[in-house]
């Protein structure tokens, strides 16, 4: 029996009854209690699990990037909405009591502060490609990355969050090696989140790009089929939460950091990533707030 | 409408990025073909739109109404018939 009637505040105020999530002041920023990592946890091992002989290269980074990787991939160009930028105080005593006296007045401090060269890291696999330069090996490159990652998408619905966990994996090579690659992950994604009795399903989708362009930018990837999303409701049933999110990136981000296949053209990227939040509260959603209570198939998936 | 060409083929020129002079293109040529990325074609829509003083609609911000120089003119002309 599903938690809640899809509705978005009732499935909030359900998950921080059962003590899933605890709720820490800011829309889309919340804190995890220990039986919602455990699921998280547990289901990001079951990926590791089915993907384990494919032999990806394993890396993590912190959740924050070189602010030229945002400039390099023309970030800003697509999503100026979502960017995370670090700012902070490079002023002397003086401006350090100013900013001081306007922060305990209550005012606005923003202006004490300037640009560092990090921004939020806005998705889980950019920080891979810049490793990629040069040219790749025959067999091209997969690495796996499990990464915070940050969207300034302020709500108070619980599966759209400013900061949360991918699991991701990230392939670079021959067009058809990339291309073939996704569409066997495609497959496996829907059959894995399927196993854990999740309704998922496929389809074609697209980024939410900023504006009048981005209303353009939206339509050229669904009809070049370039990102695919495995959808589950969560929150509501006539609009599914995208729990996973594959996207092809055609030469990209071999062009902007200069990413050879061994023929000398440049190589193409695909990445996938698993939504970690998204799939353990599909979970909640569709089997109910006590995991003790889950269908068994689905605990022995997840507690083998 | 080869005077639109005209100044199709300007914008071109300015904001497409293509790999080749847009001069050199036939009405037909694939604009994507002739190295125009994604990116690219939302500038040339932009600057189509000052340029002939014109608003897309939604349903025309897609690859084929910026696919060449005749079809760019095609949606024009629709945009600004009875001028």
């Amino acid at each position: 029996m599903t938690a809640t009637a899809y509705d978005p505040i009732a499935f909030h105020d359900g998950l921080v009854r059962h003590g899933l999530i605890v709720p820490a002041g800011v829309d889309g920023i919340f804190g995890r209690g220990a039986v919602f990592e455990d699921v998280l946890a547990r289901f990001d091992k079951l990926i590791l699990g089915i993907a384990e002989k494919d032999d990806a290269q394993v890396l993590l980074f912190p959740p924050t990037i070189d602010r030229s990787i945002i400039e390099k991939t023309h970030y800003m160009d697509s999503f100026p909405h979502l960017v995370g930028a670090v700012y902070s105080f490079f002023g002397k005593e003086l401006g350090a009591r100013q900013l001081s006296e306007q922060i305990n007045a209550g005012e606005a401090w923003g202006e004490h502060l300037a640009m560092t060269h990090v921004c939020l890291n806005p998705a889980a696999c950019y920080p891979v490609y810049p490793t990629f330069a040069g040219t790749v090996p025959e067999q091209g490159r997969l690495v796996t990355l499990f990464a915070w990652v940050f969207r300034h998408e302020p709500s108070i619905e619980p599966t759209r969050m400013q900061a949360f966990r991918i699991r991701e994996y990230v392939r670079c090579g021959t067009p058809e090696q990339v291309v073939e690659w996704r569409n066997m992950w495609l497959q496996r994604g829907v059959e894995l989140l399927q196993s854990l009795g999740l309704p998922a399903r496929s389809d074609v989708a697209a980024d939410p790009f900023f504006g009048k362009g981005g209303k353009m930018l939206a339509t050229s990837q669904l009809e070049q089929e370039l990102k695919f999303e495995v959808l589950v409701p969560v929150i509501s049933e006539q609009n599914p939460t995208a729990t996973c999110s594959f996207n092809y990136h055609q030469d990209k981000f071999g062009e902007a950091f200069g990413i050879k296949t061994p023929d000398g053209q440049t190589a193409h990227t695909a990445c996938l990533g698993f939504g970690l939040e998204r799939v353990t509260m599909a979970l909640f959603q569709t089997h109910g707030f006590d995991p003790a209570a889950w269908p068994a198939p689905v605990r022995q998936l997840l507690w083998a | 409408m080869s005077e639109n060409a005209a100044r199709i083929r300007a914008v071109l020129k300015d904001h497409a990025r293509l790999n080749r002079d847009a001069e050199t293109l036939d009405d037909d040529s694939d604009l994507y073909q002739a190295g125009m990325t994604s990116h690219a074609s939302v500038n040339v829509m932009l600057a189509l739109e000052g340029e002939f003083d014109i608003e897309f609609p939604d349903h025309m911000l897609k690859r084929s109404v910026f696919e060449s120089v005749g079809a760019i003119a095609a949606a024009i002309g629709e945009l600004t018939e009875g001028r």
